[in-house]
């Protein structure tokens, strides 16, 4: 036990919820079994923190100190119920016994499970998907309603619905609190992925000077991924950790100090992270070597021929075209065709390329995607077909509301007039 | 962050009940207005007397106007504010759908506080210039 002032012991409980009520609540929800009495009893043990910890000092261990605590506010709170509502008794009577026996089996393990099986019930397939990353954010990282919906552009009262609504489902269904089998563990921890991508493409896309609050998102699925990559080594999720690191490595370089976007063939370089790309090369090549991978890893691997290399002129081109062919092949998609032939067109010029591209918008699929319009502008500006460039960067221009993105296509067109 | 919450009741469903229910909701409802009290949620509360006590002040015909009323035209009338501290929308939903009342036929309406600082600097900026000139 340590003194402190209330101040300090006021900051050193933000940083503990910021970093821990994450996992404090995994365990909780699982020792109390019910979502909301969890996080009640969660809030109260914080609050009994900043009242005790000023006068009795900080404990050794405040994380236990911190569950305990809230497990008995939780019993607390039933036996005030119990009052009214009799069954409430037994079920503060069946934790207090349980309690007993978790005390002596609190082993390190179950309390890391805890927070996969928070993860992957966030992410249930019986839940709707659009409430998969607010319960994640809000649950998991410990972001308000507020935040949340402030950086995904929605109304609190909104987001609050979809939280209530899955909490209910959750304890209505009842979704079992636990990490998946191994036969189920691919397609749910997919879900899971896919989440936070979602919230790492939220924070990435995010026009600059949009808000502090969106911008954070990477960071919170970069955490997010490194919880993962901790507690369930799986290659696509070392791939996909390797992945946003190596896409945040560029951050400083993407935005001129104005706001404009700025491609990856014009960034200064020197601006790139060397810290997060060699990180992320390193999880990259780990997660290759398993031979086990998917399309997160070849996306990072792609991304890594790029952070390696000293500009455009200077990338293994080769390289990234036979990454893309085994990601078209992994995983068809139009927008990957796309970026092959992008990518084709760098190694082979763009007469090639604007033909693949020409070949994927036949299949009619990316008519309103505006990176392909833009993209076969820019192949029709270098191969001097300036009418054809014009007519594909207006294309692109209606179907973008991102200012960033509106700026340098309007700048391009003025170019070519 | 607080929370203003609104309870709406409807007179008819008290004055039905026997003074053994009575007593038991009441008894339940201030045992919960202290639990909130106890961890810190209950930032400040009161209770209303019924809409017939109520008078209204307003601007008619260039001076001010008083007026009984209004009486209710809704079942629901406002029973009571109470200013709930919580960490966001979702915990204040949560606390007040615990509440009793919710149960015997009340609702909340939950409201999250303005934030005024910004709207209170600008006005007392704009303020000291006028003074100063």
């Amino acid at each position: 036990m340590s003194e402190h002032s209330t101040a300090e012991i006021r900051e050193l409980l933000d940083s503990l919820y910021r970093v821990d009520s994450g996992r404090i609540l995994a365990t909780l929800i699982r020792l109390l079994g019910d979502f909301d009495l969890a996080e009640e009893a969660m809030q109260e043990a914080f609050a009994a923190a900043l009242s005790l910890w000023p006068r009795n000092g900080v404990p050794d261990n405040p994380r236990p100190w911190l569950i305990s605590t809230a497990r008995f506010k939780a019993i607390d709170t039933l036996r005030r119920r119990a009052r009214f509502d009799a069954s409430q008794d037994e079920l503060a009577r069946y934790l207090e016994t349980q309690w007993n026996s978790a005390e002596e089996s609190n082993e390190e393990a179950s309390v890391e499970d805890d927070r996969l099986r928070l993860i992957f019930t966030c992410c249930h397939p019986s839940l709707p998907p659009e409430a998969y990353v607010a319960l994640t954010l809000r649950e998991v990282c410990g972001l308000t309603t507020e935040e949340i919906a402030k950086a995904f552009l929605i109304t609190p009262r909104t987001l609050a619905q979809r939280i209530v609504r899955a909490k209910a489902k959750i304890r209505d269904t009842p979704i079992r609190y636990e990490v998946p089998s191994p036969q189920e563990l691919p397609e749910r921890l997919d879900a899971v992925l896919q989440v936070i991508y979602l919230v790492f493409n939220e924070g990435y896309s995010a026009a600059a000077g949009a808000g502090v609050t969106r911008a954070e998102l990477t960071g919170e699925a970069i955490r997010l991924g490194r919880l993962l990559t901790e507690l369930l080594p799986e290659p696509e999720v070392i791939g996909l950790l390797s992945l946003m690191l190596l896409q945040e490595s560029r951050h400083a370089a993407r935005t001129s100090p104005t706001g404009e976007l700025i491609l990856l063939e014009n960034q200064d370089r020197s601006l790139w992270n060397r810290e997060q790309i060699a990180e992320g090369v390193a999880l990259v090549e780990r997660a290759l070597k398993s031979h086990r991978f998917g399309s997160y890893t070849l996306q990072a691997a792609i991304a890594a021929v790029h952070a390696e290399a000293e500009s455009t002129a200077m990338t293994d081109w080769r390289q990234i075209v036979a990454l893309y062919n085994q990601l078209v092949r992994i995983q068809p998609s139009p927008i990957v065709e796309l970026n092959r032939a992008v990518a084709i067109a760098m190694r082979d010029g763009p007469e090639v390329g604007l033909a693949l591209i020409d070949a994927v918008f036949a299949h009619g699929e990316l008519a309103n995607y505006y990176l392909a319009h833009s993209a076969r502008a820019d192949m029709c500006r270098r191969l001097g077909r300036t009418a054809e460039a014009r007519s594909s960067y207006e294309k692109a221009l209606a179907l973008t509301q991102q200012e960033p993105e509106r700026q340098f296509l309007q700048e391009r067109i003025r170019q070519l007039k | 962050m607080k929370y203003i919450c609104l309870g709406y009741y409807r007179p008819e469903n008290v004055e039905n009940m026997s003074e053994s229910e009575r007593n038991a909701m009441f008894d339940e409802c201030f045992t919960y207005d202290d639990e909130l009290r106890k961890n810190g949620h209950f930032a400040a509360g009161e209770a209303l007397q019924p809409a017939n006590t109520a008078m209204t002040v307003y601007w008619k015909n260039g001076k001010v106007a008083v007026t009984d009323g209004p009486y209710a035209e809704t079942k629901e009338q406002l029973g009571g504010i109470l200013v709930l501290e919580a960490r966001d929308l979702n915990h204040a939903i949560q606390l007040m759908s615990q509440h009793p009342a919710v149960k015997y036929g009340s609702l909340f309406e939950i409201r999250p506080a303005a934030d005024l600082n910004e709207m209170i600097q600008q006005s007392e900026q704009r303020r000291r210039t006028s003074v100063a000139r």
